[in-house]
């Protein structure tokens, strides 16, 4: 009764050319030519037994796992506080991810990220804040306007003084 | 046939009944992840949202996306004051009496500065005294016209010990999440109670919700902004 589709299909895709000319024992790199591991590339840290007391600046992502007071400037780069850093320092960054304790004001011109367990006593400045649900934050948070049109729109009257409740399911 | 009637008017009370019990408290809920809607939030976002680069001060906890919500929507400088973290703390140490003095220096920021305040249900676990200090303190915060968003419990119940997170899902729904405490919440405060906290304010919206909660929007009015 029902009779087979018997067009011709179309021919499956050629498979993707191996890559020329590359060795079998090769490692992947990234095309830059830096042969480096990506998480070793412009990437300092500063472990946990150093204390570092004045102003730190760079040009490279840094993760501070020891203890730092001052002031830290990155401006076009990440700064990372490890779990076991403590800073005690005004901070500047293209982006901050907290996951240890810093004291002190947090300025970022993309985003700052405290995680769980992270903590934050100061203000904070930055487009983009992101707050884990274990993160400890006491403070101020001054992130611009993401866009002008992004107004909420006026409320509606309330057609009734009660509001049915509509308890919906939701994960977290 | 009377026997009938009385039948159906059975049922239909029965009905009604269990439609009650479908209302989840929230002091009472099993389940902490559920989503209830609010008339009074988005009153107030549409206040703040009137104002240029409004600055708004949270009571409750931090919740990041609470943060990302209000920053996002209202491009706004945001101030956490947990001070249900306060009240645990008086509450373990047991120097609740000192809490009425301690509101009184508690927050920082200049008078008048504040265009927004979101006090949750701090006031249904203060005792009268505290709770006076506290409304004084926010009182005098807040700028000409600014809006004081809070929640009262109507329920008689106080319930277990626990607070509860108000996590904004959109301009209409809260989800309440609750998390462990020892303070249980106090006696419910009847309307003129609550507006008698606030008589330097008028109130601009009430909302009675089902959830056995009063959604209660103040305002400064302008020619109070200097007290």
């Amino acid at each position: 009764m029902w009779k087979r589709d018997e067009s011709p299909k179309p021919a499956p895709p050629a498979p993707a050319p191996a890559p020329a000319a590359t060795p079998a024992h090769t490692p992947a790199v990234p095309s830059g030519g830096d042969f480096r591991p990506q998480t070793a590339r412009d990437n300092v840290n500063i472990g946990k037994s150093v204390f570092i007391k004045g102003e730190l600046s760079g040009s490279e992502d840094l993760t501070i796992e020891g203890n730092v007071e001052g002031r830290i400037e990155l401006k076009d780069n990440t700064l990372t506080i490890g779990p076991n850093g403590k800073i005690r320092a005004e901070v500047f960054a293209k982006q901050v991810i907290v996951l240890g304790e810093v004291t002190g004001n947090v300025t970022a011109s993309e985003k700052v990220d405290i995680r769980d367990n992270g903590s934050v006593d100061g203000d904070v400045t930055s487009p983009r804040v992101a707050i884990a649900e274990g993160a400890h934050f006491r403070g101020a948070i001054d992130m611009q306007r993401a866009g002008q049109g992004a107004k909420p729109k006026p409320a509606a009257a309330p057609a009734a003084p009660a509001a049915a409740p509509a308890p919906a399911k939701a994960g977290a | 046939m009377a026997g009938g009637l009385n039948d159906l008017f059975s049922r239909l009370g029965g009905r009604r009944g269990d439609a009650a019990s479908d209302t989840p408290a929230p002091s009472a809920t099993a389940d902490p992840e559920l989503v209830y809607p609010t008339k009074a939030l988005p009153k107030f976002l549409a206040n703040m949202a009137a104002k240029p680069s409004p600055a708004l001060l949270d009571l409750g906890p931090v919740v990041g996306g609470n943060v990302s919500f209000f920053g996002e929507e209202l491009g706004c400088r945001i101030r956490v004051e947990d001070v249900m973290a306060d009240i645990e703390r008086f509450t373990a140490a047991g120097t609740l009496d000192q809490l009425p003095e301690f509101f009184r220096t508690r927050f920082k920021s200049e008078p008048g500065t504040i265009d927004g305040i979101l006090c949750w249900d701090v006031f249904d676990y203060l005792e009268k005294g505290a709770a006076a200090s506290l409304a004084a303190a926010l009182t005098r915060l807040l700028g000409a016209d600014g809006s004081l968003l809070g929640f009262f419990s109507t329920a008689t119940d106080p319930g277990r010990a626990h607070y509860t997170k108000y996590i904004v899902v959109d301009q209409g729904n809260l989800r309440y999440r609750t998390y462990p405490g020892t303070r249980v919440r106090q006696r419910s405060l009847q309307n003129r109670d609550i507006i008698k906290l606030f008589e330097s304010l008028r109130v601009s919206d009430s909302f009675l919700m089902k959830t056995n909660i009063r959604e209660i929007i103040f305002r400064k009015p302008a020619y109070l902004a200097g007290l």
